[in-house]
């Protein structure tokens, strides 16, 4: 069986990998749609979808109740779906943040957007500042945070006209920690238990609120972002060897340092709107594709982003099955599930290599 | 491809580094700069390669002025080898050459066929085609230093930076790679710290001392017991080898009284 040779590191057979990942992506978005606290078969799962598709829905016989269908529909399909969305974006944002600071250490969060968007959420829940942003204060003002964070970060580790990077990092926790600071503030002065319950369930990552209209913008900025990244996949592999060699490869490292900068930014910060800071998997999953398929930009964008999803929608399907019909937040789960096979990775990689 | 270097200067916060330096390298000319540690060679040479933006100075290639040039194009006229540095992400050597094919390429180009041939053709020519598929950290400092070499070959620039390409490298690799390079027969400016290699491979030299050129010449010129004292603070006996026509340096322990 040719199989280790179709997906050895050095020259893994694209096309067909990808082509694999995208059929496992699709089987795991109709399977995890029918899994949850009321259990649908993925054969009605796979027909209430069809039904939806204008023609072929009318030949379908309508053989599942009303209410398989708004669960599939209204509720599970959403949440799927953004889970998928939500895990590609914090893969392939993790995969940018690192190329940025030459460290396979960074994740999504780096930059402090988390404890930005955490603060200005909770101030939101916990005191209706922003209620008269109506139903999606708590998207809006999640974002408002991080890109504030962001701005200010960005604006600190400018020197001389260029970005340092070892400026940007330290501003970054630096920033990061003072925004902790002021969400702990903010929540030990609640007013109200129930208020600082759902606060802390957000802050730990949850897709619990999905509805569709959550879907359409950090799809959209996924597929823009995944398109600047992927027609800059060059720029990424040179900026990996240092400032130096990279400029004098031919690319101006500092305006796709600021590119990356601000893609980066835009997709944390439109994820962590959505779902709230989903810890580890920008961390893991490209680290993983890495180990897989190498270090160029090319094969490592796709890949991650597909396992970033899958593994997203899996940690959320635990996430509302372990101790249903009560949920947990999808972070505390992508954490306590990716954690250990990092850390197998780890001593296994280095039993290899030493 | 001709570099003329004017007036060039750079200062690390009040320290000046280098002193309004003029160089010039003509087409087909292995041109060496030396100097002790500190004297500003490899300031001279970021400065040119784009990695520092000098405080004054003009840089020219072929006439044009250099920082009015996009990177990219910079890079198609002038190729670097620095010294090796750590990467931290995993590349086979195959792909850290092909990465010197970037200028050569649009936003939304492929890999062509030829970059494939110029690549292997680069990695050929230092007798690195086995080592194609395997992972670069895993090379030793040699192999590293000659696939940024040919990394620089595949770039098919006409004029090319070395600073101190060579410092890690036994004296087999080290004589291979100036052979190299001097078969190339394109501009080379490089920093070279082994002064009986400059005598060996260099047309002309530029001396410098204190962020300054104190001389500039053909090795015959530069280097003499004199000169060495006064720059290096050592002293030397020198004489034409007999073999290869080029001078050769006996370093002499100080004096015991």
């Amino acid at each position: 069986m040719n199989f280790k040779r179709h997906f050895c590191r050095k020259e893994p057979n694209m096309p067909l990998l990808i082509c694999i990942l995208f059929v496992i992506a699709l089987i795991s978005l109709i399977l995890a749609t029918g899994l949850g606290p009321v259990r649908i078969s993925p054969e009605t799962t796979v027909k209430i979808l069809f039904s939806r598709i204008p023609k072929i829905g009318e030949i379908i016989p309508k053989t599942w109740e009303a209410l398989d269908q708004n669960i599939v529909l209204g509720l599970r399909l959403p949440r799927v779906c953004l889970g998928m969305v939500v895990g590609a974006s914090l893969a392939v944002c993790g995969v940018a943040m690192q190329a940025l600071v030459r460290n396979k250490l960074a994740d999504p969060f780096i930059l402090g957007v988390s404890g930005g968007a955490a603060s200005f959420a909770t101030l939101g829940m916990l005191f209706g500042v922003f209620s008269f942003l109506g139903t999606y204060f708590l998207s809006i003002s999640a974002f408002c945070g991080a890109a504030i964070t962001i701005i200010f970060v960005y604006s600190i580790s400018r020197v001389r006209g260029r970005i340092n990077i070892t400026q940007l990092l330290l501003s970054g926790v630096v920033i990061s920690m003072i925004m902790e600071g002021i969400t702990d503030i903010i929540t030990l002065s609640a007013p109200n238990a129930l208020g600082l319950h759902s606060a802390e369930f957000w802050m730990a990552g949850s897709l619990a609120g999905a509805r569709w209209a959550y879907l359409t913008l950090p799809a959209a900025v996924l597929l823009i972002c995944m398109t600047v990244l992927m027609l800059n996949y060059r720029g990424l592999n040179l900026l990996l060897l240092g400032d130096e060699s990279a400029g004098a490869l031919g690319i101006n490292v500092h305006r796709l340092q600021k590119t990356l900068i601000f893609i980066s930014s835009l997709m944390a910060g439109v994820t962590i709107a959505v779902s709230g800071s989903i810890g580890f998997v920008g961390l893991i999953v490209p680290h993983f594709t890495r180990l897989w398929v190498g270090s160029n930009h090319k094969r490592v964008l796709p890949v991650s982003a597909l396992l970033g999803g899958i593994f997203v929608v899996w940690a959320d399907v635990a996430a509302r099955m372990v101790i249903a019909p009560e949920e947990l937040p999808v972070g505390i789960l992508s954490a306590v599930i990716g954690g250990p096979i990092f850390i197998w990775l780890l001593v296994k990689t280095n039993r290899k290599t030493v | 491809m001709r570099l003329q270097v004017e007036n060039l200067s750079y200062s690390y916060g009040d320290k000046k580094a280098i002193d309004r330096i003029f160089i010039h390298v003509a087409p087909g000319e292995f041109v060496g700069i030396i100097g002790p540690n500190g004297s500003g060679k490899s300031t001279v040479l970021k400065s040119i390669y784009r990695g520092l933006t000098p405080d004054s100075g003009k840089i020219m290639i072929d006439g044009e002025d250099l920082s009015a040039m996009s990177y990219r194009k910079s890079a198609l006229k002038m190729a670097v080898v620095t010294q090796e540095n750590e990467l931290p992400f995993d590349f086979t050597v195959e792909e850290i050459v092909a990465m010197g094919r970037f200028a050569h390429h649009k936003l939304l180009d492929i890999e062509t066929s030829e970059d494939k041939l110029i690549v292997n053709s680069a990695l050929k020519y230092l007798g690195m085609e086995a080592l194609a598929k395997r992972s670069y950290i895993h090379l030793s400092g040699g192999e590293k230093q000659r696939v940024l070499l040919a990394r620089a070959l595949a770039q098919q620039a006409n004029l090319l930076l070395l600073d101190e390409p060579t410092n890690h490298l036994d004296i087999r690799y080290q004589m291979q790679i100036f052979d190299l390079i001097k078969h190339l027969n394109i501009a080379v400016l490089s920093v070279i710290h082994d002064l009986n290699m400059a005598a060996l491979y260099c047309d002309r030299l530029y001396v410098l001392k204190e962020g300054r050129v104190v001389d500039e010449g053909v090795p015959e010129k530069v280097l003499t017991p004199k000169i060495i004292h006064d720059v290096y603070g050592v002293h030397t006996f020198i004489q034409k080898h007999p073999i290869t026509q080029k001078l050769s340096i006996t370093f002499l322990p100080e004096k015991q009284d």
